[in-house]
């Protein structure tokens, strides 16, 4: 006998595509692609797979996208002298560099960061006509810009880290490497240049809100699951005309910690806690460099690091290790 | 022969029951339990033992695996030394008795000449080294590297202390010490700058995607190593850091850790890596340390260059072998683990006339 499961979605519905609605906008006519039905896809979501609707800034997006791929991919191809077994051997290791440190904020030459300007270039084309994308996409459908404020949360932080900061800094040596390996390198790095990271009091902030959305969303993902039965699971219906799931999810809060979220606030206590996340973040990085240059020290003059000045007595241990 | 009875059979047919969601919940607990059980009673498969380097609190500490902290070098037993023979009043100096005797090497007594001759032809396992009809290019070497050894010894006793260093701390019986590294930037093709020597997967970056250049750079340059800025604020002065010099010096802890088989706490207390106040008594050693080997590369080897043939030259600039820590440490906070080689070699401790006790 088939049931109903939350973990994955068992029963799957397959029947004629679902083309979503057509108005005096035309939505149906900008769809791209022909409807198909996956078991596989259906076992973590909607079994139903496109249409879609890509439109000039999504073509914009993905072309510029693939070609900063590409240029990416080429590049660590030609450092390993075209072996394509080398490629994939080195895959890990290998990555588009910025520019030298000498070149400022002039054009590099192609092969010492050069590349990595005009990839860097189309990257930013790609992401920003991403966030387009999202903005009319809500409006056409009549929806708030919920979606698009959010990923412009997190565009701030890309921005930060490769346009911002870099021109701040004079040099755009400053951005991070594309590479597996070669940007935790340029992580590890800054931290340590900057005197570590976690002396940041920005960088404490974003990982409170990292970690804060991380807990809510467990939170909120297992209260819903949990009332499912009831029909919590249909959250708008709860919000406008809140049923037995509703009460209960709020009671447990309630009578569990004192408080509780609402059935509609949940959702801004999550994007709020999303979106701060990228944006404390980002004015940490920004900060980093321009205004304070070691992070350690700073907190030792404003008193939250404590300043080892005492003894000692390294002497009484000379001698460690084999 | 058994058979299931009916009533079984029925009564399943009737209560259907997933069993496999069951089963591989408990399977997976099972396991779990099954693992936890062994490591608790077996113990772990690779203890670690932690020795306290500094004060209670600040975490201070080096760690090695259980299987290695007791365990002797290997090469120890390799070490070949000889008594010293005292020199009597008229006994014959080496110059005047062997023929084609090394001239550095000639004041000595003939016997101490030859039980250094063959204490060097079995530390470098050249069998006849200096002894040879005609002068070869291992003779010159051997020429240059005794002095180097004299002075090292005399020169940079804060650094080897009385412990000294013979041949065999770096050659270890082999003719070519197994440590010694090469320029080998760029790594990358197509590329250039900051962008051709990293990334790639070599002895020198320890295998990371760090910097390949970093030996190179800090302990053949003599470029600063430099990690953060000592100001809380930007006051931006000529020669702060990059965070490229960072990486670069990360390269270089990396390399140091594995050379001496340490972790960063042998030398720095991790909460203040910049300040020298609170770094360790083995950071002071080390800081001559690294001045030695910019001598020993840049006064001692660079020059051999012009002596050693071309299969002993590096394979992609033709540069002399060099030296680094690991040429001598080998993976040991101490060579040889405190071996104190120069005992019975006076000839070796100093640049003038040896002492013999």
């Amino acid at each position: 006998m088939p049931e109903y499961q939350n973990i994955f979605t068992q029963v799957q519905v397959q029947g004629p595509p679902e083309w979503g609605m057509d108005n005096e906008n035309n939505l149906g006519s900008e769809r791209a692609g022909t409807p198909g039905f996956s078991s596989l896809i259906g076992w973590i979501g909607n079994a139903q797979l496109g249409p879609i609707y890509l439109g000039w800034f999504g073509i914009i997006s993905l072309a510029t996208g693939t070609l900063w791929l590409n240029i990416i991919g080429i590049n660590m191809l030609a450092q390993v002298g075209w072996s394509i077994p080398e490629f994939i051997r080195q895959l890990f290791w290998l990555a588009l560099e910025p520019p030298s440190p000498q070149y400022g904020l002039s054009m590099p030459p192609l092969n010492d960061g050069g590349w990595y300007m005009i990839a860097s270039f189309f990257l930013l084309v790609s992401v920003m006509s991403w966030w387009l994308r999202t903005y009319l996409l809500a409006e056409a459908h009549g929806m708030g810009k919920h979606v698009a404020w959010a990923f412009l949360a997190a565009i701030w932080l890309f921005l930060v880290l490769g346009l911002f900061r870099p021109i701040l800094m004079g040099s755009w040596s400053e951005m991070v490497p594309y590479g597996i390996f070669p940007h935790l390198d340029w992580t590890t790095a800054f931290s340590i240049r900057y005197g570590n990271l976690y002396y940041n009091p920005f960088h404490c902030l974003s990982i409170v809100f990292l970690y804060g959305s991380v807990l809510l969303f467990a939170m909120h993902g297992a209260t819903i699951l949990s009332v499912t039965r009831l029909g919590g699971d249909r959250e708008l219906e709860q919000i406008v005309d809140r049923g037995t799931a509703s009460e209960r999810a709020a009671l447990f809060w309630r009578w569990t910690m004192g408080f509780n979220a609402t059935m509609e606030g949940i959702h801004r206590w999550a994007w709020w806690f999303a979106v701060l996340t990228p944006i404390t973040g980002g004015i940490g990085i920004l900060l980093t460099g321009t205004v304070v240059d070691n992070w350690y020290l700073w907190a030792v003059e404003k008193n939250f690091a404590p300043s080892y000045d005492g003894f000692y007595g390294y002497e009484f241990y000379a001698n460690g290790g084999n | 022969m058994f058979k299931i009875p009916d009533w079984f059979t029925s009564w399943s047919a009737k209560n259907p029951k997933d069993i496999y969601g069951p089963a591989i919940l408990v399977g997976a607990v099972g396991g779990a339990v099954f693992v936890a059980a062994l490591i608790v009673t077996w113990g772990y498969p690779a203890p670690t033992v932690s020795t306290q380097t500094g004060p209670r609190g600040t975490g201070m500490s080096i760690t090695d695996f259980a299987r290695d902290a007791g365990r002797p070098d290997p090469t120890i037993e390799g070490f070949v030394s000889f008594d010293v023979v005292p020199p009597q009043p008229g006994d014959a100096r080496a110059g005047d008795v062997i023929e084609n005797a090394e001239p550095l090497l000639a004041d000595l007594t003939v016997a101490n000449y030859e039980r250094l001759i063959r204490a060097m032809q079995e530390w470098t396992g050249i069998p006849d080294l200096l002894e040879t009809e005609e002068e070869n290019y291992q003779t010159i070497v051997a020429r240059s590297m005794i002095e180097m050894t004299q002075n090292i010894n005399e020169g940079w006793v804060g650094h080897v202390g009385d412990t000294g260093v013979t041949c065999y701390t770096c050659h270890r019986g082999e003719p070519v010490p197994n440590e010694i590294w090469f320029k080998i930037t760029p790594v990358n093709m197509a590329a250039a700058g900051w962008s051709a020597v990293q990334n790639r997967a070599t002895p020198q970056s320890q295998f990371t995607s760090l910097p390949s250049d970093a030996l190179e750079k800090l302990l053949l340059d003599g470029e600063r190593i430099s990690v953060h800025d000592l100001e809380p604020r930007v006051r931006t002065m000529p020669g702060d850091p990059t965070w490229q010099d960072t990486e670069r010096t990360y390269s270089l802890m990396n390399y140091f850790s594995n050379a001496l088989g340490v972790n960063c706490l042998f030398c720095h207390n991790s909460a203040a890596f910049f300040d020298p106040a609170q770094v360790t008594p083995q950071w002071a050693n080390a800081s001559i340390g690294i001045s030695m080997v910019l001598e020993i590369n840049n006064d001692w080897l660079v020059p051999l260059g012009d002596v050693l043939p071309e299969h002993r030259l590096g394979p992609i600039h033709g540069d002399a072998p060099k030296a680094a820590c690991a040429t001598c440490h080998q993976g040991y906070s101490k060579p040889l683990q405190g071996l104190p080689v120069l005992s019975d070699w006076p000839e070796l401790a100093t640049t003038g006339e040896p002492v013999y006790e």
